[in-house]
């Protein structure tokens, strides 16, 4: 293993504290238990957004705290959920009396920690709401599974919830939007090589030379299935194609009812991609791969939306959602209406993501 | 008869197994999950070890209660409240008590399966812990009824727990990261199931000692 780190055991906590050297005027940090959080939380009468998941996936979560997206974001060990001691002292300290809104990867540990971080939110009298990310089109049933992962959909809706809760929407409008960014984003990945845990110290799967893993999520599992490198026009169909003709997906999720005070189980369909649909394009490297070859997957991706009669109204290209030093991308396509593109466009300044600031 | 020093015994005894099995389980889930099962579950008893020395003199309810949180705040992943849950579980259905009769630890394990399977909601055959807790469970209730004492009843239990761990090999897995794997989730051992059978099988070492 070579990687540029002291020891595996410290790796999280040396990284969290060069963070916070190097964005003094964008966030803090809070240690054991591990937290970031906005520099001038809290932010008196705004839904404070939190989320969290295991690290490793640099810049989500911590990079994204800051103005006009995260007001805190709970980093777990490397590819391990968070506990909901951290979600819940970050509720504390950022909250400004307007409630926190979750935003949970539907990774069965994630959902669990969130889910005790909410109750226990609920005790010390925080409104709180989870809403789950689940966009992963790699993972076909739901029936039979844990349903789809939590993948790039979820940088897309902590931007534009973080710019709706800016505005001063309330926590049922916030979480809403949240349902609603997820419904109609859709993702898939791929890798041209593993990572590797630095606890663990080896690469978590082989893949050989002229090997390339489709379907994967964003943690160094294996994905559905392993097939012969193709190009990357080729590689970019498949991806592209597999969102843009996934048909409609039901699920049910768990969520928390305000007004009969318990979990209720929540049925939610993801529409099917329409021509005329106008669309966000996001192309994700997963930590390894350089931006020039995010570009050459893009080319296609721009050239098979065309095609398909999506209208490509937004982009964003580089690495935001990573697996490590994984090598490899995921594609996200988000269907845009008029509120969320101006809440897109709207300001923000985080240490990973800035603009109109 | 169950006592309370065997109890804390119990969770040192695990603790060095969980350390000893370490990379086997971490192992096991690099096959079907993401390879930190056995990290998680060794960082998560190595603060279970650093706050016993407080507790270790209360009931088995505290302590095990104890336990539950120290978990529940260490270990991260689906097994900090899954397992967090179990022995918050465990703890609160023999509150105040300092030694376990057979009954008690009858209750003890249906509660802590109770919250696992509440937190979790898997189903037996899902690939998970649970098939290795359940049939324990169901074993040891069954061997208690039948006039087996506690080692018996409890060697019954953790037989039953191999096997259930064992069973999980050819399963497709419905619950957890494993089910993103689909068919390719078969041919594989459980690194949850495999956890709970170890820390079953600790409790029958330490309970099989001489005092
Ligand atoms: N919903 C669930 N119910 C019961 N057990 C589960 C569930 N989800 C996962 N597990 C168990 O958790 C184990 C994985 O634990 P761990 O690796 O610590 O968490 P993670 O999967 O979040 O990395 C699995 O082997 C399985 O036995
Ligand atoms: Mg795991």
């Amino acid at each position: 293993m070579k990687k540029l780190i002291n020891t595996p055991e410290s790796f999280v906590k040396e990284s969290l504290e060069g963070m916070a050297a190097a964005h003094p005027d964008m966030i803090k940090i809070h240690l054991d238990p591990n937290f970031v959080y906005r520099a001038d939380a809290p932010v008196q009468g705004k839904v404070a957004i939190i989320s969290g998941g295991g690290s490793g996936h640099e810049p989500m979560h911590v990079g994204f705290v800051g103005m006009g997206m995260l007001d805190a974001a709970c980093p777990g060990e490397v590819f391990t959920s968070p506990t909901p001691d951290q979600m819940l002292e970050a509720a504390k300290v950022v909250q400004g009396g307007a409630g926190v809104l979750y935003i949970v990867k539907n990774y069965s540990g994630d959902v669990m920690n969130f889910e005790m971080a909410a109750d226990l939110a609920r005790t010390e009298g925080i409104q709180v709401a989870n809403i789950l990310i689940d966009d992963d089109v790699a993972v076909k049933d739901s029936l039979y599974t844990q349903g789809r992962r939590g993948v790039g959909t979820t940088v897309l809706a902590e931007k534009i919830c973080g710019a709706a809760a800016e505005r001063g929407y309330d926590l049922k409008k916030v979480a809403d939007l949240c349902r609603r960014v997820n419904i109609n984003g859709r993702s898939m990945g791929m890798a041209l090589t593993s990572c590797i845990v630095p606890a663990k110290g080896t690469p978590t799967f082989d893949l050989a030379e002229d090997e390339m893993e489709i379907g994967i999520g964003i943690h160094g599992e294996p994905g559905r299935e392993r097939m012969k490198l193709k190009p990357a026009d080729e590689i970019t169909e498949m991806l592209a194609l597999s969102i843009i003709e996934d048909p409609a997906y039901t699920r049910i999720v768990r969520e928390w009812d305000d007004e009969k005070g318990e979990w209720v189980d929540v049925e939610l369909v993801d529409p099917p991609f329409q021509p005329g649909d106008k669309v966000l394009a996001f192309v994700n490297s997963m930590g390894g791969t350089p931006v020039a070859e995010l570009y050459v997957v893009y080319r296609k991706l721009a050239e098979i939306c065309e095609k398909k009669g999506l209208q490509i109204v937004r982009s964003l290209v580089g690495a935001y959602i990573t697996s490590l030093e994984m090598q490899g991308c995921s594609i996200t396509l988000l269907k845009m209406d008029d509120e969320m593109l101006e809440l897109w466009d709207a300001p923000v300044k985080t240490p990973g993501l800035r603009w109109g600031v | 008869m169950v006592t309370r020093d065997q109890i804390v015994a119990w969770l040192k005894t695990v603790a060095q197994v969980l350390e000893e099995n370490k990379d086997y389980l971490t192992q096991l889930d690099a096959a079907i999950g993401d390879a930190d099962h056995g990290i998680n579950m060794d960082r998560g008893f190595k603060k279970v070890m650093s706050q016993l020395p407080g507790v270790e003199d209360k009931d088995i309810g505290s302590i095990l209660k104890t336990t539950g949180m120290a978990l529940i705040s260490s270990v991260g992943g689906a097994g900090g409240p899954l397992y967090g849950t179990l022995f918050m579980r465990a703890g609160m259905a023999v509150d105040g008590k300092y030694e376990l009769t057979d009954e008690d630890l009858a209750a003890l394990l249906q509660a802590a399966v109770d919250g696992v399977v509440q937190r979790g909601r898997a189903q037996l055959g899902d690939k998970t812990m649970v098939d290795a807790l359940t049939p324990a469970t169901e074993a040891f209730k069954q061997a208690i009824g039948e006039g087996a004492d506690t080692i018996e009843a409890l060697r019954r239990a953790v037989d039953a727990a191999e096997q259930g761990m064992k069973d999980t090999i050819p399963m497709l897995a419905k619950k957890g990261r494993a089910s993103y794997l689909g068919e390719r989730s078969i041919g594989h051992q459980d690194p949850g199931a495999t956890s709970s059978y170890l820390i079953l099988k600790a409790l029958l070492d330490v309970i099989s000692q001489p005092q």
